[in-house]
């Protein structure tokens, strides 16, 4: 039977909020005399949980509440979850950098964490130095530093500026040699976090099949936190989804990221449109409701780049006669308001739109087969027309967010200062001359 | 369940007091040799004197002393050259406020390493310990270069005594005094900043309070000379210049005592350490 790499039981993070001062002395000696006297600590019980958007009563929080969870050998667990979910805590537990308030963490093997990589470099220092400056910080012993070194070196493409401090090296040359010590760290257990976000898309490609080998090949369990979906589906197989310190999920990647997306958008998604500033129209056929649907037609206001995305219209119709041949459209507009992309029933259905007379409801579904936009905000405004009269029309009705996905089908990113949106191509080599 | 005993490491909210980890911080050695190594080169990158640049405090400081409180001042030397007594006094004085000031602030100034990896914190004072040991023995050769020309001369007053080989003692003594007081301070001022400021002129007054620009004997009558017996650095520095100079005195008891009290210093200041470093990131 496989023994779990790690398990946390019981594990609880409470933090203090606002300053030290004398303010706080007085609760440590309160605190402290309670213990003497063998009572346990009044200030220990009232913490909250952690909502960081609600005023609580009390000046401390649970970062972390309860969390219980075991990790299989040679598994890479993914953990996602909102800001202040309680991601980077958790992680600072595992890699020790602070102890928990209540429970144990049992590990079997060496933890190595790259909460951010090169730490503990030195600008003045060579590259040389800070490779084993970094590999010791990190737990590695001189004489292993030493035999992995030229490995280190050509991963990290820097050989010509080995003997050069690291203030004069490229931002991303500092983090490819950074990221080579920690990647040849060969911990039983490896802590990653974010660490992918940086460097260009062949260096990614290159950490992310690291991330694999050593959990794959080499039987490593690796922790890995991320906010980019792509690469956690890419990664792992198991995910947990953090929400205000707790487990608010845990299992199979695919469920918890979509459960993820769809509940990241809050109560938002379903938009009711009665009460929106309209541009122009006259309301005899209006706009009542919009929302975002995702792949498993779930609501959402995330949605994943090349995947199936819906755009779901409720229309309230008050019309005094019947109209045939309408025309509706959403056109969907990026962060700085410019409208990118149009879609319309004109060249999108089939037959055409079609409505009968009197009081009634609608709903209008527009898919996209693949969502071909980078990552960032977007804004939808809808349209509703006939030859001659609008009945509707609402600038930036909506707006909704697409995050990283797998657009290309080979893991690729691209950036949005890059593009405003993505298109497939092929490339091939037709000669070479000289 | 997996038996207990699979798992090598068991993170929990407290620790044993006593558990000082002394295997895990050896497993960690190299890494004190490292951050040794890195602190001494940082010093003198980009400059054109290197190394020597450890020389020039300690001549600079012997000729102000000489002037201030050997000639206007006209405090006695015990019979030793002047350059020979505050050099000898200033060199080993130096190494115990460096290290002292360095660890000190362990915490503080490692804050940024300590909140992203986890090694065992006791590791950064060692090393402090360590690079400014590599300190000394550089000015120890200008110590003993000085203490050479003083021996060569026809009617030279001062020679080395049997008891030179107690340097390595004193110098140990040295290390542990000052790694033991600093992290007390480093683990007191982690949530309260207040001793903090007493730093900075706690070590210079605590100069005045050793021997270094006077001797023992020259205090020894006076009222509040008995509190010297009170400061573990006094008869060290005192017993330092007399191994090599054969001038002061050399009180077993008080080197004893002395001694003692180091251990103590250092074992209080582990415990106390090893208790504030598993959550220090969260109030620091």
């Amino acid at each position: 039977m496989a023994k779990p790499a790690i398990i946390l039981e019981n594990i609880s993070k409470r933090y203090r909020l606002g300053m030290v001062g004398s303010g706080t002395l007085r609760e440590d000696v309160m605190g402290w005399y309670y213990k003497v006297r063998g009572k346990e600590d009044p200030y220990s019980l009232i913490a909250e949980t952690n909502n960081r958007a609600k005023k609580g009563s009390s000046n401390y929080v649970w970062a972390l509440k309860d969390i219980n969870f075991s990790i299989e050998e040679g598994e890479v667990l993914g953990v996602i979850g909102k800001n202040g979910a309680g991601k980077s805590t958790l992680l600072k537990l595992l890699s020790r950098v602070t102890a928990p308030t209540t429970g144990s963490i049992k590990a079997r093997g060496r933890i190595a964490s790259l909460l951010e990589v090169g730490t503990g470099f030195h600008p003045e220092l060579s590259g040389r130095d800070n490779i084993f400056l970094n590999g010791a910080i990190m737990g590695m012993r001189r004489a292993e530093i030493k035999s992995k070194f030229d490995e280190i070196v050509d991963f990290a493409g820097v050989e010509r500026y080995i003997d050069t401090p690291v203030k004069r090296y490229s931002s991303g040359m500092y983090v490819r040699l950074a990221f080579a010590v920690a990647a040849h760290l060969e911990p039983e257990i490896l802590i990653v976090d974010e660490v992918l976000a940086v460097g260009d898309a062949q260096f990614q490609k290159k950490a992310i099949g690291k991330m694999k080998d050593v959990s794959q090949g080499q039987g490593r369990t690796v922790l890995f936190v991320s906010h980019n979906m792509a690469s956690i589906r890419n990664l792992c197989r198991q995910t947990i989804l953090l929400s205000n310190g707790t487990i608010q999920s845990m299992g199979k990647t695919s469920e918890i990221v979509s459960d993820y997306l769809s509940y990241h958008s809050d109560n938002h998604t379903h938009q009711s449109l009665k009460e929106a500033k309209r541009f122009e129209g006259n309301l005899h056929i209006e706009f009542s409701t919009i929302a975002t649907l995702n792949n498993e037609l779930l609501e959402s206001q995330t949605m994943v780049s090349g995947e199936p995305m819906n755009i779901r219209l409720g229309l309230a119709i008050n019309a005094k006669r019947k109209y045939s041949k309408l025309h509706c459209s959403v056109s969907v507009a990026n962060e700085q308001f410019v409208t990118i992309m149009h879609l319309s029933t004109d060249e999108g259905m089939g037959e055409s739109l079609n409505i009968e007379d009197g009081v009634g409801h609608l709903t209008l579904n527009c898919f996209i087969d693949q969502l071909a936009l980078p990552r960032g905000k977007y804004y939808l405004s809808v349209f509703i027309w006939d030859k001659s009269i609008v009945f509707d029309h609402i600038l930036h009705a909506k707006s909704f967010f697409v995050s990283d996905g797998n657009f290309f089908g080979n893991g690729a990113i691209k950036e949005p200062r890059h593009t405003m949106f993505l298109v497939k191509n092929q490339w091939t080599q037709i000669d070479q001359h000289g | 369940m997996a038996n207990n005993s699979d798992y090598t490491t068991v993170i929990k909210p407290h620790a044993g007091l006593f558990n000082l980890k002394l295997r895990e911080v050896w497993a960690y050695r190299d890494l004190v040799f490292i951050l040794a190594r890195r602190d001494i080169v940082a010093v003198y990158k980009q400059t054109i004197l290197g190394p020597l640049w450890f020389l020039v405090s300690p001549v600079l400081t012997v000729v102000v002393y000489m002037f201030v409180f050997g000639s206007i001042a006209g405090i006695s030397t015990d019979g030793m050259p002047q350059a020979v007594f505050y050099l000898g006094g200033i060199t080993l004085w130096n190494y115990f406020s460096s290290c002292f000031t360095a660890t000190a602030n362990t915490f503080t100034a490692n804050a940024q390493i300590f909140g992203k990896v986890y090694f065992p914190r006791i590791v950064a004072p060692m090393a402090n310990v360590l690079s400014n040991m590599v300190k000394l023995f550089i000015q120890m050769l200008l110590f003993v270069g000085v203490l050479a020309f003083y021996l060569g001369q026809n009617d030279s007053t001062i020679q080395l005594t049997e008891e030179i080989y107690l340097l390595p003692v004193l110098i140990l003594m040295m290390a542990g005094l000052s790694l033991g007081i600093g992290i007390i301070i480093s683990s007191l001022t982690t949530k309260y900043r207040d001793f903090k400021n007493f730093i900075g002129f706690g070590v210079s007054l605590l100069m005045y309070a050793s021997p270094v620009i006077y001797p023992i004997s020259a205090v020894k009558d006076k009222g509040y000379g008995a509190l010297l017996a009170y400061n573990p650095i006094a008869p060290i520095i005192e017993t330092f210049r007399y191994i090599f100079t054969g001038h002061g005195s050399l009180d077993w008891g008080g080197l004893m005592i002395s001694g003692i009290a180091t251990i103590s210093i250092l074992f209080f200041g582990l415990v106390l350490f090893n208790r504030v470093e598993r959550t220090f990131m969260d109030t620091v």
